[in-house]
């Protein structure tokens, strides 16, 4: 996709979610918004993956600390106050990113995958096993959290549209983050560390601390993701954190086309769709949607993204 | 704990380890050779012993089950490779990963339709069906030291195979740089799928030997995956040896973990793999 | 993989469009009945027979429940109780379902029935046995057809405080269900007499068994009180045996240990003893047909589980059948189902205040390949229901 189609389609995106609660019905909204919370987790990890070349196997820790992090916020018999559960979960993402991240960035390649997933499995134990948050049973949140400031609120969480909106909002936001991380100098030592990171290095840059500030801001974007996913669902699993929600992640990304954050999007959107899709067909929905990946890998290299120049090449007979 | 406790917990350790180890060590040869992230190595491990289970239905005899399964698990991991893998080598790890993952729902469901969702039991052997005393109330099965012996056979074996023979060499070398191996006239790609299929028939002989004490269910591949990739990483992706040492480690703080602190048993083998990883970076033992 | 696209995408808009024709034509006359079962997973087998037994009483009955013809909505919940809120929403938001029947894994249960409260749909649990879905969760739309975990628990603490048993350990998965087991069993074994040595627990789903046997070993309890399901079940019974305890130590468990896993076992199961609401060998005309009728439909044998679905439709069929099939007359409804005897293949029920069973619990004992009921330790046990406010 080049620039300027960009320019032109994503607003007329940001235009149909806005306008979609108007026509879908309760179920439909909600499985748009938690495919947006999906879509902002994505995004948040497409920074590590496609513009850092850091393929991170464990980026659902962050999504789920932070989901238990709302989770325990939040009294029993009360809501816990907004202004204080949404930048909690994303400390909680954000620091558990930093410090994971100062061990995990000292292995690279498939070493960096699998230390990655191994830290993620800690996590996942953890909740798992103790009952830190509710053991293997999960927890519920009985109440969304207030977003009144001083008796005053702008809006109210209970409201599933208002909710949608919110979500809406988020990714917006994130994607508002992302572009300006991108765009700034930072962002640029981040794309060069992903194409050469030892020339990097011999131009001075210390890739190290680059990478530990990238890691950390995908794993606090993540925590946004992984509060909205908590106020949405209103429960709170181990499963969350499981190695599979990495693995899934990770599809979202690939699926989108890496170093692309509209990419990342559209393949959130692309998995829930083949989900809901395979599911309605079959009982064997989990044969059809294996045999979807596969055929994914083999035929789609570079993604749903790439579909445009590929068309494109096909219509002007160019070849490969 | 006492000490004869501890003695008894050591052999537990151990016989687990040793399981452990041959789960992995077809994992560390695909994953250090021929640099393949195989998140469907589990799946091979749930196929092995399903295999074990019709084979044995059918023909009535845990050992020729056995001797049929392996051939089977050879065949299947030659074609797979031909099929699939063989268009990996020079795509990423991520989409390996993706591949991979998508296998794995496609070997749960198939195995759905064919043989059903139901749990299997296949009788322990008759000749190694008896228990060794250990005191008045505890026996040790002899069918796990069985395991545990055919498991040190297969280390030996494996060493031996990828040290001192014509084949490991060739496989050693096509480890280290691919295009040399090629150019100089020899079939890089026949020694990957023989790679592929001594991989894939491991973990189906794991699972076959195992399927007498653990029975046959579905999710049992999910069960061993992980845990056959921290042994991987800890030993240092293609190091048998270090497979072996990895996964004894593993037994053993898995054993005593259980036992001493229940609550974080699970955590316990992340955390020792988080320890040498920091030790280590490219585990105990490197690639060689 | 044009062709494969398109076809695939004509499948779907094919079952999509004979969805919708489905619901204009009788939207007026079919009774909408959602399943979400496991129908993949480690629990796909239980979410099959729960599944027969519900459609075997269906057809049994004309076809019909409360004299309408039923549409199923069949969602596969994968025993993820990360995914249980979404899919239960689809069912109850999308398909607009009458009636709510899961589901199997009791994490998934409770955030169910979550959903159904707030959209306060009537909801039909056919197995899920923990304890707060007809305790402090307990709701009036809320009905369960299986059991609690504390019922058959409760009643094995009894046979084994009885059998003259002091000091016993108690192992189990480290999770809601295995907990409640065991605290069922303590409450009265220790009001027998009896005294529990150690309670250990091992994470879910690990079934690495020897260190434990091992610790056992050294305890030497005079039995030993485990809660496993599953294949783990039959994992944790060959290595109790093969670890020679079988014939020093005795294994005592709740049904599920030995239910579905005999085959499995082997030899090892023989001679166990296990509590459940449901057995081989219940010599009754309504069991008998039961089973006659599920062996000819599905050509296998029925175990509890489809017993449970068995009833799930039978219950609700009741309902139904009050309020002359208007689902809208909920109140009615739901009354008819709380006064209903309902005639199961396990023996009559009634619903206890909290909408659980009140059952026999039966003490079964593996021969052959049957759980061969021996004696009934408890005639219609009622589950305590703590917290219930109902």
């Amino acid at each position: 996709m080049n620039p300027t189609s960009q320019r032109l389609i994503l607003p007329l995106l940001l235009a149909a979610l806005l306008a979609f609660p108007s026509f879908g019905s309760d179920f439909y909204v909600e499985l748009v918004a938690k495919t947006l919370v999906l879509a902002i987790f994505a995004m948040s990890l497409d920074l590590l993956v496609g513009f850092t070349g850091l393929v991170s196997f464990g980026h659902a820790a962050y999504f789920g600390i932070a989901a238990y992090a709302v989770a325990m916020i939040t009294p029993k018999y009360d809501p816990a106050s907004l202004w204080l559960a949404l930048p909690a979960a994303i400390i909680a993402a954000g620091l558990a990113a930093f410090v994971i991240g100062l061990f995990v960035l000292r292995t690279k390649g498939i070493y960096f995958i699998m230390v990655t997933l191994a830290f993620a499995q800690m996590v996942f134990f953890l909740f798992h096993d103790t009952n830190l948050g509710g053991g293997s049973d999960g927890v519920n949140i009985n109440f969304k959290p207030d977003a009144a400031i001083a008796g005053w609120a702008p809006f109210d969480l209970n409201e599933p549209g208002q909710l949608y909106y919110f979500i809406v909002a988020a990714l917006v936001a994130v994607y508002g983050v992302l572009k300006l991380v991108l765009r700034s100098p930072f962002g640029r030592v981040l794309i060069g560390i992903r194409s050469n990171e030892h020339r990097m290095l011999s131009l001075g840059y210390a890739t190290f601390y680059y990478k530990l500030a990238a890691f950390t801001l995908a794993g606090a974007l993540a925590g946004v993701a992984g509060f909205l996913y908590a106020v949405l669902s209103g429960f709170v699993t181990p499963e969350l954190l499981a190695w599979h929600q990495s693995g899934n992640v990770l599809l979202m990304v690939i699926l989108g086309g890496m170093g692309n954050l509209v990419g990342a999007i559209a393949g959130a959107f692309a998995f829930t769709a083949m989900q809901e899709a395979f599911g309605a067909w079959t009982k064997h929905w989990q044969l059809a949607m294996g045999l979807a990946i596969v055929a994914a890998v083999l035929f789609l290299p570079g993604g749903l993204s790439a579909i445009p120049a590929r068309l494109k090449r096909a219509m002007t007979g160019e070849e490969k | 704990m006492d000490f004869y406790s501890f003695l008894i917990q050591s052999l537990n350790a151990l016989q687990y380890g040793l399981l452990l180890f041959l789960v992995a060590s077809g994992l560390t040869l695909v994953f250090g050779i021929m640099g393949i992230i195989n998140l469907a190595h589990g799946s091979f491990y749930m196929i092995g012993a399903y295999l074990a289970f019709a084979l044995t239905s059918l023909t009535g005899n845990f050992f020729v089950a056995i001797l049929l399964g392996i051939p089977l698990a050879l065949a299947f991991g030659a074609a797979l490779e031909a099929l699939l893998f063989a268009h990996l080598y020079k795509r990423d790890h991520l989409e390996q990963v993706l591949l991979t993952y998508g296998l794995i729902l496609i070997f749960e469901e198939v195995r759905s339709l064919l043989l059903g969702d139901d749990v299997h039991g296949i009788p322990v052997p008759e000749i190694f069906a008896a228990s060794i005393p250990l005191n008045d109330t505890l026996s040790y099965p002899v069918y796990r030291l069985v395991i545990s012996a055919v498991c040190i056979v297969l280390a030996v074996g494996l060493y031996w195979l990828i040290q001192r023979t014509r084949l490991g060499m060739m496989i050693r070398a096509g480890s280290h740089d691919r295009d040399m191996v090629q150019s100089l006239g020899i079939d890089i790609n026949r020694i990957y799928r023989t790679v592929f299929a001594l991989g894939v028939a491991l973990a189906a002989l794991a699972g076959m030997l195992a399927a007498p004490i653990s029975s046959v269910f579905p999710g049992m591949g999910s069960q061993v995956l992980i845990i056959s990739f921290v042994i991987v990483v800890i030993g240092g992706i293609g190091s048998v040896w270090g497979a072996l040492i990895a996964a004894l480690i593993i037994g053993f703080a898995d054993t005593f973990g259980k036992v001493l602190l229940p609550d974080f048993a699970g955590l316990i083998v992340y955390l020792v793999m988080a320890v040498v990883l920091l030790w280590r970076p490219e585990g105990i033992l490197k690639k060689g | 993989m044009k062709t494969t696209l398109k076809g695939f995408t004509r499948h779907v808009l094919l079952a999509a469009a004979a969805l919708g024709a489905a619901g204009l034509a009788h939207a007026q006359e079919k009774v909408k009945v959602g399943l979400m079962l496991p129908y993949t997973g480690t629990y796909a087998s239980l979410g099959n027979a729960i599944t027969n037994g519900f459609k075997q009483f269906v057809s049994e009955n004309g076809g019909k429940l409360g004299g309408r013809e039923v549409e199923y909505f069949v969602v596969d919940d994968e025993s993820d109780p990360a995914k249980a809120t979404e899919n239960a929403k689809k069912l109850i938001k999308r398909d607009n379902v009458d009636v709510l029947v899961g589901t199997v894994h009791s994490g998934v249960a409770l955030a169910m029935s979550k959903v159904a409260r707030e959209n306060k749909t009537l909801m039909i649990v056919p197995n899920a046995g923990a304890d707060e879905l007809t305790g402090p969760l307990c709701d009036a739309n809320l009905f369960r057809t299986s059991f609690s975990m504390w019922q058959p628990s409760y009643a094995m603490g009894k046979v084994m405080a009885a059998k003259g048993h002091k000091k016993v350990v108690t192992l189990t998965w480290k999770y809601a269900g295995g907990q409640q087991a065991v605290d069922g069993f303590k409450e009265a074994f220790e009001k027998g007499g009896g005294k529990v040595l150690k309670d250990m627990t091992l994470p879910f789903p690990n079934v690495e068994f020897q260190p434990f046997l091992t610790e056992i070993a050294a305890l030497k309890p005079d039995a030993v009180y485990v809660f496993f399901a599953g294949g783990g079940a039959a994992k944790f019974a060959k290595d109790y045996a093969a670890a020679g305890l079988k014939n020093s130590i005795p294994l005592y468990a709740s049904g599920f240990l030995t239910d579905g896993t005999i085959d499995a076992m082997g030899e090892a199961s023989q001679g166990l003893l296990t509590t459940l609401h449901y057995g081989d060998g219940l010599d009754s005309a309504k069991n008998n047909a039961f089973r006659l009728n599920y062996a000819k439909s599905y050509k296998a044998q029925p175990d509890v589980y489809a017993v449970q679905g068995y009833d799930a439709a039978q219950a609700f069929n009741v309902g139904l059948t009050a309020v002359k099939g208007d689902t809208s007359k909920r109140a009615e409804l739901i009354k008819a189902m709380e006064t209903a005897k309902i005639d199961s293949p396990r023996g009559p029920f009634t619903f206890s205040k909290a909408h659980n069973p009140v059952q026999n619990i039966y003490l079964r004992k593996v021969e052959g390949r049957e759980n061969k009921v021996i004696d009934t330790p408890e005639k219609s046990l009622a589950d305590p229901a703590r917290g219930c406010k109902l």
